[in-house]
């Protein structure tokens, strides 16, 4: 056992050198875990055909003033309302200081089509679905949509005038293809 | 538990002081894998595959936790949803090909680790629970792996599952109804690929829990070692870190390697192009053959052919097939040599290499079609597997007369230096 | 107690082999097939071997056989139009190659199943509408789904450009049960040596855009190689995030080496 405790002279530089090649190999062990985790968490993110559905194209000749339409877009809903001229006025009355989130009927609809609102069907408080869509259900307050969950009432350009949701509801990226198609997404 | 030059563990820092009085669970850690554990001084590359193994598990656990955020488990879409992980989700095809040669690693690894101790004869007193309980994590495995073979619902998956539980229908009377049940049909289907996922799912967790108990029973008397001769003294051994941590981190290394070029390179060339035809109860593939580790057991069910007494063939295999593992549940027994190592077993070790060629005869007839001459080979393979364990071994250990053994560990090891260093000067 | 036991159970496992031995004939069942059976001819790609790189261009031609001849028969359901952005369509041509595919829908009046112009987002739709339809328009047999169909078979892109350029008149020794039978069509690189598939493929069956002579050879070629693409898409990315991972692990494997004859410096073992 003489070997064993017969440690060779340079001892300094002896350690040093190894001190540092099991600090590299460990530093390698660790950089290689990270290098593993990054796909084992990027595997939660949406996979690519969940992405390749981020357009869809909605036909909306059918949709009579004052009417609305609940569709979906990326497997949320989405309000699509056709205001009445009565409905726009109103919205235009209010002055911005009074909203929450203040925004006009301008800065969520596209020009010359203003009549067109388009916005998701998810409450900005919780996210659920608020009423006011489909007929008969109740529009709360303000003559726009209201969500039940917990008492968010949206006027009729559907932005936040009372109850807990911070925002108005949510404009979408879309274009209208023509004056009755619309591509959401 | 362990040797009473082991190190103790002495917390430095208040926080790891606090912790030990708490909950020691860095104490167990370092008694179990770490600087408390002295391990004998003269393990040889061999002793890497039970740390190998455990790397396995944890890369099949982690890679199919990933796979079951986005498999589904629905005989209609579940080969699918293989695809759409191959194709769509992101890193899928990495996560699902690392999972699927994860297995084969997984299986390469601990087929080593058991030849290792039928080698040197680490299943004999005093480590003989050790042994039960790897056996125990061997069955696990296989279950595990054939049920996760069936999740892909492929060709294979499907003839598989129909082959396999099949052999309960060897039973007599309650054989059929067993069947039934297992399936819960008359015949793999949704029900059947449900249950399969769920215990899919929960078995490796049961295998993690035996191989504590593997472990804990090994701590008790100790790691074996080359010479199998057991530890004396202080010099017999090292501390399990730094040293068998620096030794297993290479072997890590090299395993990864082999497993990244199979998993990069070759995803599939341990597997079956039938599996990636969706499984169709309407057709048969040409022919059927299990995954590659068991394609000895596989071998051993075809080899009876013959209604031997007033057993049918079928039952036969089937029960041979359940021996042939089974047999290994008395192997301590079997064996009444007290030499340990096959080194100094020169008769022994003879048939230890026979058996290892018999086994890979086997594997290969497991792999060819039921023709000749593969299957009077099987037969012949069979025959011997059984006679080395049930017969041979029991005799040799009888007659067998061993070599000179050294006194103890290091006299061994400094013999070795001294050979070497004579060999060199000379 | 364990070692007799064993011992009579050993006993009773080998005679029951060697009955089995003895009863079990040695010669095979003649099996004609065999003889007239070839192997695939081997098909060098691109996307072959440890360094592997898409052909776009013959993939591309492999789209067009696929599409002008294949697809009259052969689904490709685990393909998206989307996807084929990977051979270098640009997301216009994508979008115009998938509108030029009607696929299933239901109309929005009537409820009645409709079809529609293709999006990116939807995959190549199947020529039948079901397995049914299929078999009763193909003699009974099943026209595969091509998606995996170079991984799916024994010998894959080697099989399909072999079955495909392999058509051929039976060789004059066939054995009577051997010959085709109506409907069939004698192929040597087929298991069964016939099958219901007639030759798809003749020279100059499809016009390539960039001008390459439309032989059955190179149409045969071209499409084996777009079906290796449709089977595993993410094959060169493999190959490649493979060779980046192979290499730092035999890097960080050399320093456990030198870590491992470091710390165990001191020590004999």
């Amino acid at each position: 056992m003489a070997s064993e405790t017969d440690t060779t002279a340079g001892i300094e530089d002896g350690v040093r050198r190894r001190d540092f090649i099991n600090i590299a190999a460990v530093s390698f062990a660790g950089v290689g875990a990270a290098a593993v985790v990054l796909p084992l968490v990027n595997q939660m993110n949406p996979s690519a055909d969940v992405l390749a559905l981020s357009s869809t194209e909605i036909d909306i000749s059918a949709i009579q003033s004052g009417q609305a339409i609940k569709t979906s877009w990326r497997k949320q809903p989405v309000f699509v309302r056709n205001l009445t001229p009565v409905e726009i006025a109103e919205a235009k009355k209010v002055p911005l200081g009074d909203l929450r989130d203040p925004q006009t009927i301008d800065e969520r609809t596209k020009p010359g089509k203003e009549n067109w609102l388009i916005t998701l069907g998810v409450c900005t408080h919780l996210g659920c679905v608020p009423l006011g869509a489909a007929e008969g259900e109740n529009r709360g307050d303000f003559g726009g949509y209201f969500c039940p969950c917990h008492g968010s009432h949206y006027d009729t350009a559907a932005r936040i005038r009372k109850g807990p949701a911070p925002k108005n509801l949510v404009v979408p990226p879309y274009e209208f293809n023509s004056d009755t198609v619309v591509t959401i997404g | 538990m362990s040797f009473p030059w082991a190190k103790n563990y002495e917390p430095q820092q208040p926080l790891m002081k606090w912790l030990d009085e708490k909950l020691p669970l860095p104490r167990l850690v370092y008694n179990a894998i770490g600087a408390g554990y002295p391990v004998p001084r003269n393990l040889n590359y061999f002793w890497n595959f039970g740390v190998l193994a455990g790397v396995a598990l944890v890369i099949q656990i982690v890679t199919g936790i990933v796979l079951a955020m986005h498999y589904a488990a629905n005989a209609g879409v579940a080969f699918n949803s293989v695809e759409h992980i191959m194709r769509d989700v992101n890193a899928g095809w990495f996560i699902r090909y690392a999972h699927m040669n994860g297995a084969s690693m997984f299986f390469i690894v601990v087929y080593l680790h058991i030849f290792r101790g039928l080698y040197y004869g680490s299943y004999k007193a005093p480590r003989e629970m050790v042994w039960l309980l790897g056996v125990v994590i061997f069955l696990l495995m296989m279950a595990t792996a054939f049920m996760g073979y069936v999740l892909p619902w492929g060709q294979m998956s499907f003839w598989g599952a129909q082959v396999i539980t099949g052999f309960f229908s060897a039973i007599p009377v309650v054989g059929d109804p067993i069947r039934v049940w297992l399936l819960g049909g008359f015949a793999p289907d949704n029900a059947a690929l449900n249950r399969f996922f769920s215990l899919h799912y929960l078995l490796p967790f049961v295998i993690a829990g035996v191989i504590i108990l593997h472990i804990w029973a090994l701590h008790i008397p100790g790691s074996s070692n080359p010479t199998g001769i057991e530890v004396k003294d202080e010099q017999d051994t090292v501390p399990f870190h730094p040293y068998y941590t620096a030794k297993d981190g290479f072997g890590v290394g090299v395993f990864l390697l082999i497993f990244v070029a199979l998993t990069f390179f070759s995803p599939n060339l341990l597997g079956h192009p039938d599996n990636y035809i969706q499984a169709n109860p309407l057709s048969t593939p040409a022919h059927i053959v299990p995954e590659w580790y068991f394609w000895p057991f596989y071998a051993i069910l075809r080899a009876f052919t013959f209604n031997f007494l007033w057993i049918d063939a079928k039952l036969w295999g089937v029960i041979a097939m359940f021996a042939a593992i089974a047999l290994l549940f008395f192997l301590p027994w079997l064996d009444s040599s007290p030499v340990k190592s096959s080194n100094y077993r020169p008769l022994y070790r003879i048939f230890f290499w026979i058996l290892m060629a018999d086994i890979v005869l086997l594997a290969v007839c497991g792999m060819k079609p039921a023709e000749q001459p593969w299957v009077i080979f099987s037969q012949i393979g069979a025959a011997y597997y059984f006679a080395h364990f049930l017969i041979i071994l029991p005799i040799v250990s009888r007659i067998e007369r061993p070599l000179p053994m050294p006194n103890s560990i290091t006299e061994a090891v400094l013999a070795k230096h001294a050979d070497t260093s004579s060999a060199a000067t000379a | 107690m364990v070692r007799p036991l064993g011992f009579l159970v050993g006993l009773g496992f080998i005679a029951a082999l060697v009955c089995a031995i003895l009863t079990t004939p040695l010669k095979n069942e003649p099996n004609a097939s065999h003889e007239f059976h070839k192997h695939p001819r081997h098909l060098a790609l691109s996307s072959d071997g440890l360094f592997p790189h898409w052909d776009k261009a013959k993939l591309q031609r492999g789209l067009q056989v696929y599409k002008e001849v294949c697809s009259a028969c052969h689904s490709l359901h685990l393909v998206a139009f989307r996807d084929i952005g990977d051979l270098g369509y640009t997301e216009g041509q994508v979008k115009s190659f998938a509108k030029s595919f009607q696929v299933p829908s239901i109309n929005p009046d009537t409820g009645e199943p409709a079809t529609r112009d293709g999006l990116s987002s939807d995959y190549f739709p199947s020529p039948y509408a079901n397995d049914v339809a299929a078999r009763a328009a193909n003699n009974n047999a099943l026209p595969p789904d091509l998606s995996l169909i170079t991984k799916a078979r024994e010998g894959g892109k080697d099989y399909v450009y072999s079955l495909l350029t392999g058509f051929q008149n039976p060789p004059a020794n066939l054995p009577k049960e051997l010959q085709p039978a109506t409907g069939l069509h004698f192929n040597p690189y087929f298991a069964n040596l016939n099958l219901a598939m007639a030759p798809p493929l003749k020279d100059g069956q499809v016009t390539y855009a960039d001008g390459t002579k439309s032989t059955v050879n190179q149409m045969a070629s071209d499409v084996s190689a777009f079906l290796v693409w449709t089977a595993e898409p993410k094959l060169v990315k493999r190959v490649q995030v493979g060779w980046a991972a192979f290499l730092f692990l035999l890097i960080f494997t050399g320093l456990t080496y030198m870590s491992y004859r470091n710390i165990w410096a001191d020590k004999k073992h």
